[in-house]
């Protein structure tokens, strides 16, 4: 009984979790000017977004701050991560960790807000820096770099602590101990932090829209100035190649990381079986 | 103390391979080695044995370079050593867990630390091949350590260690990772590797047959300090102390006070009976003293002996196991304390002993062992 | 080798590695962090205290004659804890995301259960069906509602088509969209973390129960819930903390009636140009946020448990 109201749960959970997608991808094919009633497939909203300048360079923008951002964040979250998985004791290491997770928890709005006062004093004061791509780098960052040194932190105290001591014991200086051994165990946490920041980066409007200046308005600022008008079968078009392109990365990338722990588990057991065979004989 | 390392020499003995030299590791106030002083030869197995928090670990760690001394000095063929960093020593050692990088095969594994020394290519291709064929691991060298069982990583980092030919080799419980049946042929496969090489071999182990076997020394520890060192027969036939006598195998103890105190010999009265020992102790009158006695060194009869007077106890048999090889017995005595006592199968038929009949245990002069510690 | 004369060499050169080597690893993100979080942080508060003519800041205190003139304006302060507007705005907040936490404990509990005993096999597919919506804009996701929910949007026509209805139903721009869309939105925040706490929970306690007598549903309360208890605060957090400052949700799918305290902020800077009001609103929030953070920094370490982030 309880495996049929536990496959009734999920199933329902799933429609919810994916009927408003499902909805979106039909009606970015509806050729229709009402978003909602069906008048026909259609791949004309395509067209229209290709040629839309705004959606275009707003896109490009997008990609070119989470690019930069992703970049930030991991090198930041990651010497970050060191500092609190490795030194446990350091003048205002609380203060530090408190730092840290602050971005996690602060709405957007207030990390928006703030930083746009800040950057207006500064630009007050020095004269610099003018809103566009570096104070929309700079807000993406600050909650970037909590959000990467929270993933690399956790792979960072799960790791063997005795690999980095071998590495020393067998002749490594502090720097090429991190190169040769540190830095392959956790390329993997790295790549992975990368891949958060660059989508939370690519995905973020509130503190972008406080943030942006005239003539840096990314996609999502965009899509939120179309969205409050109404419905946009444009930003269905968009939507619609978005999940596209999250569903294959997504689905290729955990195929391939499932086949690899696959294969090291069958490998594993093989090893094992081949030890227990060679103490037999 | 048997073997009192405490010969505070001041100058540095060269002579001497190893040298630790009133060695001391606080951490936050807590001594986890106090005070420690040892000699250890060229080519000699010395082992650490002692519970887990006895400080063991950290000395071999100090040994390795991982933690620095609070206060005192090592000494290695007469250089202090202490504050080195592990990279610059010529030591290497041998992790619990093996530490075997994950994403190297079993060749670059053992080159890894070759390649640090920048050994020309075909010299470290050359030293690889030499390390793969002394620990029977040829075919396997383009493996991953995950490719490899429990057995063959181990002899990896083995490998990975003696590639760079290292004056001093740390062994961090060898065989902890080991399930059972591997360990009896993984200790003696390790111990010939080892004195074929004939490298100089500290190893930390909670486990006493483990140091038994391996070791050509033994420090037993607890508490930061070294309770006795000595060869293996020696800690077990002629314990220094209460403690090394409880830790290493099964032991009877009896508290006591000393009646008569000859150089050859001494008596010891207890509640259970007297004791005659074969050995003189230094100690006075009615000084408090307890005998041990190996449950193997104690013999069971049904009749009485000849002469009761001493080393003779009178009980029932309230338990008996048998092993085959030999046989476990525990015996009531009147006192209401528990002997244990293992008799070994010679005979084909030998006799055995049932539960609830009345036995006399006796042991010789010489099995016996006064503590005053 | 000789032993001594390495050591001489390399024990300046090596303290001095270690220390710089420290020193970067720990200052340049805490730099980083204090310059764009911490400052930027102070700045609102400052402002939010200061007289403003407009936008230009003026000076908390001033130096004239020998006298420091400290001037505090707490105007902002005052008008919002007296305003009724806002004390409502604030609990309407406080409200909404309590009620989204609810609903998500109700739905993502079960979820979370079933998932964690469903076979092995498939519980990879199933995870990553959950976490998949993490990764398209969520943005999207919750424009995806407004089509489904408008007067003239899907469900409504679909009804209509099927002659349930006759009129349109009003769910558009009403608490009931908002509510549809927050659940939505932090649904998977809450089912991840009592995910990793259910499936690591150790069976045999059910079944040790059910031979004590226990029936299912008891052994249910009695033990499986007790001990994902770190794993429901866990996920409360994470859904009811973001909750209280959401923005976009209440400006798409909200409506006159649902008052949200992000989106006040907002309307306060960008359409009244009210910097000073908006850091007190700003600062108002960070106050509101803490408080529950607090009891559960508290509970964390009280419990000695594990980060559900």
């Amino acid at each position: 009984m309880e495996s049929r109201i536990g496959k009734f749960w999920l199933g329902a959970g799933y429609v919810f979790l994916y009927l408003p997608i499902l909805t979106l991808i039909v009606f970015s094919f509806n050729d229709s000017k009402m978003v909602t009633l069906w008048g026909g497939f259609t791949f004309k909203w395509y067209g229209v977004i290709a040629h839309d300048t705004e959606v275009v360079d707003g896109f490009l923008l997008s990609l070119k701050v989470a690019l930069m951002t992703a970049s930030a964040s991991v090198c930041l979250g990651m010497l970050a991560a060191f500092a609190m998985v490795r030194y446990k004791s350091f003048f205002g290491r609380t203060a530090f960790s408190a730092h840290i997770n602050a971005p996690l928890v602060v709405p957007e709005v207030i990390t928006g807000l703030s930083l746009l006062l800040f950057f207006v004093l500064c630009q007050r004061l020095f004269g610099m820096p003018e809103r566009g791509v570096f104070t929309i780098w700079a807000g993406h960052t600050s909650v970037g770099m909590a959000y990467a040194a929270v993933v690399i932190q956790s792979r960072l105290l799960e790791m063997d602590k005795s690999l980095e001591e071998a590495a020393m014991d067998l002749g490594c200086r502090p720097f090429q101990v991190f190169y040769l051994v540190t830095f392959p165990m956790i390329a993997q946490a790295l790549m992975s932090a990368w891949l958060l920041t660059f989508t939370i980066s690519l995905d973020d409007v509130v503190a972008t829209a406080f943030l942006s200046g005239p003539g840096s308005t990314t996609l999502p600022i965009v899509i939120l100035s179309r969205a409050r008008l109404g419905l946009n079968p444009t930003v269905n078009a968009i939507a619609t190649i978005t999940v596209a392109v999250v569903a294959v990365g997504v689905l290729a990338g955990s195929l391939w990381l499932n086949r690899q722990e696959r294969k090291r588990a069958a490998e594993q057991a093989a090893a094992y079986r081949e030890g227990t065979l060679a103490l037999a004989s | 103390m048997a073997n009192s390392p405490a010969s505070a020499a001041a100058k540095v003995d060269d002579s001497r391979f190893v040298r630790i030299d009133r060695l001391t590791k606080r951490f936050d106030e807590v001594a986890a080695v106090d005070d420690v002083s040892l000699d250890i030869e060229k080519g000699e197995i010395f082992a650490l044995l002692g519970s887990s928090g006895c400080g063991k670990s950290t000395l071999l760690r100090m040994l390795a370079g991982f933690e620095t001394p609070s206060v005192g000095s090592i000494y290695l063929e007469g250089n202090d050593i202490a504050k080195m960093p592990p990279y610059e020593r010529p030591i290497n050692m041998m992790f619990q867990s093996y530490a075997l990088f994950p994403h190297l095969t079993v060749w670059e594994n053992i080159a890894f630390g070759l390649k640090r020394d920048n050994m020309p290519t075909d010299q470290i291709a050359e030293r690889v091949e030499t390390m793969l064929n002394i620990v029977k691991l040829k075919p396997y060298a383009k493996r991953k350590p995950h490719q490899l069982s429990g057995g063959q990583q181990q002899r990896v980092a083995l490998a990975r260690c003696l590639a760079k030919s290292p004056k001093l080799l740390l062994l961090d419980e060898p065989l902890g990772a080991l399930d059972r049946k591997l360990r009896e042929q993984t200790q003696f496969e390790l111990h010939n590797i080892i004195k074929k090489v004939g490298v100089t071999c500290v190893l930390v182990t909670h486990d006493q047959e483990e140091a038994m076997t391996m070791a050509d020394r033994i420090a037993v520890m607890s508490e930061g300090r070294f309770k006795q060192v000595g060869k293996p027969n020696e800690i077990y036939e002629t314990p220094s102390c209460r403690f090394v006598a409880d830790f290493i195998g099964n032991v009877n103890m009896f508290g006591g006070t000393l009646e008569v105190d000859q150089p050859d010999h001494c008596v010891i009265d207890t509640m259970h009976g007297k004791f005659y020992l074969d050995h003189g102790i230094t100690g006075t009158q009615d000084m408090p003293v307890s005998v041990a006695v190996r449950p193997e060194k104690i013999n069971l009869q049904r009749d009485p002996p000849a002469d009761p007077q001493y080393n003779c106890l009178r009980g029932e048999i309230a338990d008996s196991g048998y092993f085959g090889s030999f046989s476990l017995y525990r015996m009531n005595l009147a006192s209401g304390m528990k002997l244990q006592i293992q008799i070994t199968h010679t005979e084909r038929h030998g006799e055995l002993f049932q539960r609830g009949e009345t036995v006399f245990a006796t042991c010789a002069p010489d099995s016996l062992v006064a503590l005053t510690t | 080798m000789d032993l001594a004369k390495s050591l001489a060499k390399n024990r300046f050169a090596r303290l001095l590695l270690k220390d710089w080597g420290k020193l970067t690893v720990i200052g340049i993100p805490y730099v980083f962090l204090i310059l764009l979080f911490t400052v930027p942080f102070l700045v609102v508060l400052k402002l939010s205290v200061s007289e403003t003519d407009g936008i230009h800041f003026q000076d908390l205190s001033t130096y004239a004659d020998g006298v420091v003139d400290i001037k505090i304006k707490l105007s902002n302060y005052i008008f919002l804890t007296t305003d009724p507007l806002y004390i409502e705005t604030y609990w309407s907040s406080i409200k909404f995301a309590a009620l989204n936490t609810f609903i998500c404990i109700f739905i993502g509990y079960p979820f979370a259960y079933f998932m964690a005993r469903s076979p092995a096999s498939m519980r990879p597919a199933l995870l990553m069906l959950v976490s998949l919506p993490f990764w398209t804009s969520y943005l999207l996701r919750v424009y995806a509602w407004k089509g489904l929910l408008d007067d003239h949007g899907v469900f409504n026509n679909l009804w209509m088509w099927m002659g349930l209805i006759d009129e349109p139903i009003k769910m558009m721009h009403t608490g009931f969209s908002m509510t549809v869309g927050m659940v939505y939105t932090y649904l998977p925040f809450m089912i991840l973390p009592l995910y990793a706490n259910l499936v690591k929970m150790d069976l045999r306690l059910l079944e040790a129960a059910k031979d004590l007598g226990a029936t299912p549903w008891k052994a249910f309360w009695l033990i499986t819930v007790p001990l994902s208890k770190n794993g429901i605060v866990a996920g409360s957090m994470l859904v009811f903390i973001p909750s209280v400052g959401e923005y976009v949700i209440p400006e798409l799918l909200g409506g006159p009636s649902t008052l949200m305290i992000g989106r006040v902020l907002w309307d306060e800077f960008f359409s009244n140009n009210d910097w000073a009001m908006a850091s007190a609103v700003a600062v108002t929030m960070v106050v509101l946020i803490l408080v529950p953070l607090a009891i559960f920094n508290k509970y964390q370490a009280d419990s000695g448990g594990v980060r559900g982030v």
